[in-house]
């Protein structure tokens, strides 16, 4: 299976990661490796199967609605790139 | 002392012949000495673990100690450890000093543990070659001897280097389709990836979440067990772990082999694998019939398919778990930044390496409309043939036998250019991943002065009868005990 | 052309959970930016969600409320994209297998009719943070504390042809959650936002348009506005031989404007797959019949329960029983004596015009129910005349004082009903004047002589200081005057 430049690009952008030019080719030809080698999937007969989430057949367990966490703003901003009066700051959003 | 192992320190330190602040000191000593030929350390916490080995070397004295009170040892750099830098190997976790910690991280301060540092491994734990770290490659201690630098497995081949190198007795590592196992095999020392759910996950930076699972290295399977012990067990932070009784994984290394059931799997000793190698782990086998057990040829028929499945299944996972590296909250930010879709693409772009960007987006591909059915839905069936095939096999043996690796540890470089001949590094180890039974790696040989590993694969929450057949094999072998020259 | 108007929401509900749905974060509004958002909120890297058993439990009953089913086996899923408000970089919500299934609402419409309207699926899945666009040096900051709260998301079948009844559904919804208990129902700080996507196609037509959404709306106001607004717009669009763009709408309420918010992105592939975090949630029966158990009584039990015990009639117990905290303080007035539909009317008059006037929902009332029962209790039994509980009203409203009894004693508002005393007052008032008295007793036409009755009235009120009994006054007057 190919991949065209086309679609990484697009997939670039869903997965916000700048591709230049000279990338985007490098990419179609390793992409397309990786495509090729995924694609062995075909071959195999899954018609009545279960697609499988994980490995064990366990159920989620809840957790009680009670309040376990305290204000340690001070502790995740000191690591962050950019805040202000408690805020983290991106570039203007405009919506 | 640095060829010594955790249980024989343990006894010392217990003995009084030695004080966890004289072995730290060694131990550091030895990694501020020999590393630079090796890389396998990302951050050494020299004063922290000074100061843990004094505290240590009290609680002794006040007889408030476990077998791992002052044993010196390290964390994978995946494993986040409350003020100390947790890069993942990656430029987008470059300063990343995370104000909590992981689980297992926490296990080990609390059994009086004394960490050194964290050792390297491939970004986000993408890899099979430890080349693909931001903080440089790290090499195999063997074969430097003759003049070449050859990788140490991955991802995590610095924990694997480190203690192949006895700059450290053990290390803690984590295995997706492989990283445990392999590179253990590619550095002659034991390893073992747990049940999917037996080690807590939480702390443990995601790559794939529902192959990920944290695991131990050391150089004997006695080291392996005292380490499981501190890392096994439920952890209610962790909803994919499991909430079933530990066991002490030391009570049973002693029971006797006679009667074990092993499986080899014929797909596992195809043409992939040099006549040497096989050579090897036949010899292996041969030795575990010596111990009593019976060995019969067993089927895995949809082995084949496992590569081709993880490469679904585990890039579309993470594509989403790399998703919360976005510069906004912590990590790398690119300059100026001109809009979000500037400061999104570009400190991605920036952060991360060329792999992980790799996986991301094929990831990214295999998720997207029109895709779906074709890779994530299909991978995930076929997911549950592969599951099915160990299910049946565990019908019949105890355990599989096979090869870890297809070859032996290969010069750094050799396998860079196409990302697929190095996807096939992991042919042996990935399907156990996908079905999420344990495996260790063994050393059982050489192959040209390089170690082999043996993988022995146990049906699901198997640790301790895998830990008491790698230990009854290295009672009557000592590939475990060779040291790289 | 003739249009038929085909109307189905989306309701956004947080739930008034204690924490977040995914982590032990405080969800209490109205902190300081970033104070609850904690490693697993801001999604540090390797932290883990553990879901919060008691937004199950809301969705259950939620599930029971609205007639729906509940399902045994839920999975959640992830929503990927890119958002500075969503820390993980993908919203874990439910897509294939939410935790509640169709279900239906009756709604009763303006013109006495019942409409039933159907419940698609009701989902679990977590909020986003707020992003505040104030000048931050041209940048935008981003606050957490919201994220990770927890929501359903009701998704109804587009089963509503006017605003009339996408509103009259939305208070229904409303009436349901904050009986509940599940949501605080305060739609000016978010807790219920509403989503209205609208088609319009050629009257008797079976073939849906292109609709629109537009989204959030958090008033019922805005969103009447919103649908007039955007009916309009398509019919415009549409009689020009235009078509409808399948879009997402932004509408400005302040200004009754809408605008589209389609951006030059490429159209967004949420690659939604199961969250690999979570296992799949399994509700049994034991959790769903507690859950039922639990269920307070909903608006339709209620109304029909106003009208049966108290007597009220189909409008008064409509009213009354559509929110929780208005049905509660009718309650408490009306237990504190017999006369409901008295209690009823001044909830409606005085004390809704008054919350009004003051734009204060009923929780912030400085006056109880009790307080008011005591004071329809003191009007009922003639202590107090209709003028003189206004000014006890006054008093309780202004906080005077809290007791009624002790505001009628202080501001000497009571009645004086003692029959010997009144009788005397009218004999020296009816001996002052005895022309009326004759002119009276001389007339034959009953309405005149009834209207002449009052000409007494004033001189005995004046002779009693204002605090005699009209009514038991104008017995004793027509007894004295003689028939």
């Amino acid at each position: 299976m190919t991949i065209s430049r086309e679609d990484i690009e697009k997939v670039a952008v869903l997965a916000r990661i700048r591709v230049d030019d000279e990338q985007v080719s490098a990419l179609e030809k390793d992409l397309g490796n990786i495509l090729d080698l995924v694609d062995q999937l075909g071959a195999a007969d899954t018609d009545s199967v279960e697609p499988m989430a994980h490995p064990l057949n366990a159920v989620q367990r809840l957790r009680a609605d009670e309040v376990t966490e305290t204000n340690q703003r001070e502790a995740f901003q000191a690591i962050a790139p950019a805040t202000e009066n408690g805020l983290y700051l991106v570039p203007r959003v405009i919506e | 002392m640095h060829n010594k192992s955790v249980a024989e320190l343990s006894r010392e330190l217990e003995s009084g012949q030695v004080s966890s602040v004289e072995l730290t000191q060694e131990f550091l000593d030895r990694i501020k000495r020999e590393d630079s030929k090796y890389n396998s350390f990302i951050t050494v916490t020299e004063e922290q673990a000074l100061a843990d080995a004094r505290v240590a070397d009290d609680q002794r004295a006040a007889g408030n100690a476990t077998p791992w009170t002052g044993i010196p040892f390290a964390h994978k750099d995946i494993f986040c450890t409350n003020g100390v830098r947790t890069t993942c190997g990656s430029k987008m976790l470059e300063n990343f000093v995370p104000p909590y910690d992981a689980t297992v991280t926490a296990n080990f301060r609390q059994a009086g543990a004394v960490c050194l540092g964290k050792t390297n491994m491939d970004e986000f734990a993408m890899g099979s070659s430890n080349e693909n770290s931001y903080f440089g490659a790290v090499t195999n201690p063997w074969g430097l001897s003759e003049g070449n630098k050859r990788v140490p497995g991955g991802s995590s081949g610095g924990s694997a280097a480190a203690v192949a190198a006895r700059l450290i007795p053990a290390a803690t590592a984590t295995d997706t389709g492989g990283s445990i196992r392999q590179p253990a095999a590619l550095c002659g020392v034991t390893g073992l990836k747990p049940t999917y759910g037996r080690v807590s996950r939480y702390g443990m930076i995601a790559f794939a979440s529902s192959l990920d699972q944290g695991g131990t290295m050391a150089r004997t399977a006695e080291d392996n067990a005292l380490m499981l012990n501190v890392m096994a067990g439920f952890d209610p932070k962790d909803s994919t772990s499991i909430d079933r009784e530990v066991p002490d994984y030391t009570a049973t290394l002693n029971e006797p082999l006679k009667g074990l059931r092993i499986g080899l799997p014929r797909e596992y000793f195809s043409d992939q694998l040099s006549p040497a190698m096989e050579q090897q782990v036949r010899n292996a086998v041969k030795e575990y019939e010596k111990l009593g057990a019976t060995v019969k040829e067993v089927s895995l028929p949809n082995a084949k398919l496992a590569i081709a499945a993880y490469y679904v299944i585990a890039p579309a996972e993470a594509s989403a778990n790399l998703s919360r590296f976005d510069g906004v909250r912590y990590g790398y930010r690119c300059e100026d930044p001109k809009d979000l879709m500037d400061l999104y693409t570009r400190s991605r772009a920036e952060g991360f390496g060329e792999e992980v960007k790799r996986r991301i987006l094929v990831g990214t591909y295999a998720l997207s409309a029109g895709y779906f059915d074709a890779y994530y839905l299909k991978a995930q069936k076929v997911r549950r043939l592969i599951q099915q095939d160990f299910i049946n096999a565990f019908k019949e043996v105890d355990v599989l036998m096979s090869p870890t690796t297809p070859s032996p540890a290969f010069i750094q470089g050799e396998k860079t250019s196409d990302p697929v001949t190095m996807y096939l590094e992991d042919v042996f180890t990935i399907a156990i991943n996908l079905a999420g039974v344990p495996a260790m790696s063994v050393p059982a040989g050489f192959v040209d002065g390089l170690p082999v590993g043996l993988q022995i694969i146990g049906d699901y929450f198997s640790e301790a009868r895998l830990l008491n057949a790698a230990h009854q094999f290295q009672q009557v072998t000592d590939w475990h005990q060779r040291e790289p020259q | 052309m003739q249009w038929d108007i085909v109307i189905g929401l989306e309701i956004h509900v947080q739930l008034a959970t204690k924490t977040k749905i995914f982590s032990g974060s405080s969800t209490s509004y109205g902190a300081e930016p970033n104070t609850q958002a904690n490693a697993v909120d801001l999604a540090m890297p390797g932290t883990l969600p553990v879901p919060n058993e008691q937004a199950f439990r809301y969705a259950v009953m939620f599930g029971l409320a609205v007639n729906a089913q509940i399902e045994r086996r839920s999975v959640f899923e992830r929503k990927n994209y890119f958002y500075p408000d969503l820390p993980k970089g993908y919203q874990t919500t439910q897509l294939e297998r939410p935790i509640v299934g169709p279900g239906f609402v009756d709604i009763d419409l303006p013109n006495g009719e019942t409409k039933r309207v159907r419940i698609h699926h009701a989902h679990l899945e977590e909020d986003a943070g707020k992003s505040l666009h104030e000048d931050f040096h041209g940048m935008t900051g981003v606050d957490l504390n919201r994220a990770g709260t927890p929501l359903i998301e009701v998704v109804t079948e587009p089963d509503m042809n006017n605003a009339e009844e996408a509103v009259a559904f939305a208070k229904k919804l409303h009436s349901i959650v904050t009986s509940l208990g599940i949501c605080d129902g305060d739609m000016s700080q978010g807790s219920m936002r509403f989503d209205v996507n609208i088609s319009l196609k050629p009257k008797g037509s079976d073939t849906l348009g292109t609709r629109t959404e537009t989204k959030n709306l958090n008033s019922f106001r805005f969103m009447e506005q919103a649908i007039a607004h955007e009916v309009e717009r398509q019919m415009d669009v549409l009689e020009d031989g235009g078509s409808i763009v399948q879009e997402t709408r932004l509408y400005n309420g302040d200004r009754d404007e809408s605008r589209s918010m389609r951006t030059k992105e490429e159209a967004n592939d949420y690659r939604y797959f199961p969250c690999p975090d979570l296992l799949p949630v399994e509700i049994d029966d034991s959790f769903i019949e507690e859950a039922r158990n639990s269920l307070p009584e909903l608006p339709d039990a209620r109304k029909v329960r106003f009208m049966d015990h108290y007597g009220l009639n189909d409008y008064d117990a409509s009213l009354l029983s559509g929110d929780s905290k208005l049905a509660t303080f009718f309650e408490e007035a009306a237990s504190q004596g017999k006369d409901a539909k008295l209690v009823a009317n001044w909830i409606q008059g005085e004390f809704s015009a008054r919350l009004n006037a003051e734009e204060k929902s009923v929780a912030d009332s400085p006056i109880s129910g009790a307080q008011l029962g005591d004071l329809v209790v003191r009007i009922a039994d003639n202590t107090i005349s209709s003028a003189g509980a206004k000014k006890v009203f006054e008093a309780l409203w202004s906080g005077e004082n809290d007791s009624v009894d002790a505001i009628i004693d202080a501001k000497g508002l009571k009645q004086v009903s003692d029959t010997g005393a009144l009788e005397a007052m009218v004999d020296e008032v009816l001996a002052g004047m005895p022309d009326q008295v004759a002119q009276y007793q001389n007339e034959e036409d009953p309405k005149k002589r009834k209207k002449m009755l009052g000409g007494f009235m004033g001189p005995l009120m004046k002779a009693s200081k204002g605090q005699g009994n009209p009514k038991l006054f104008n017995e004793i007057l027509v007894r004295k005057l003689g028939g």
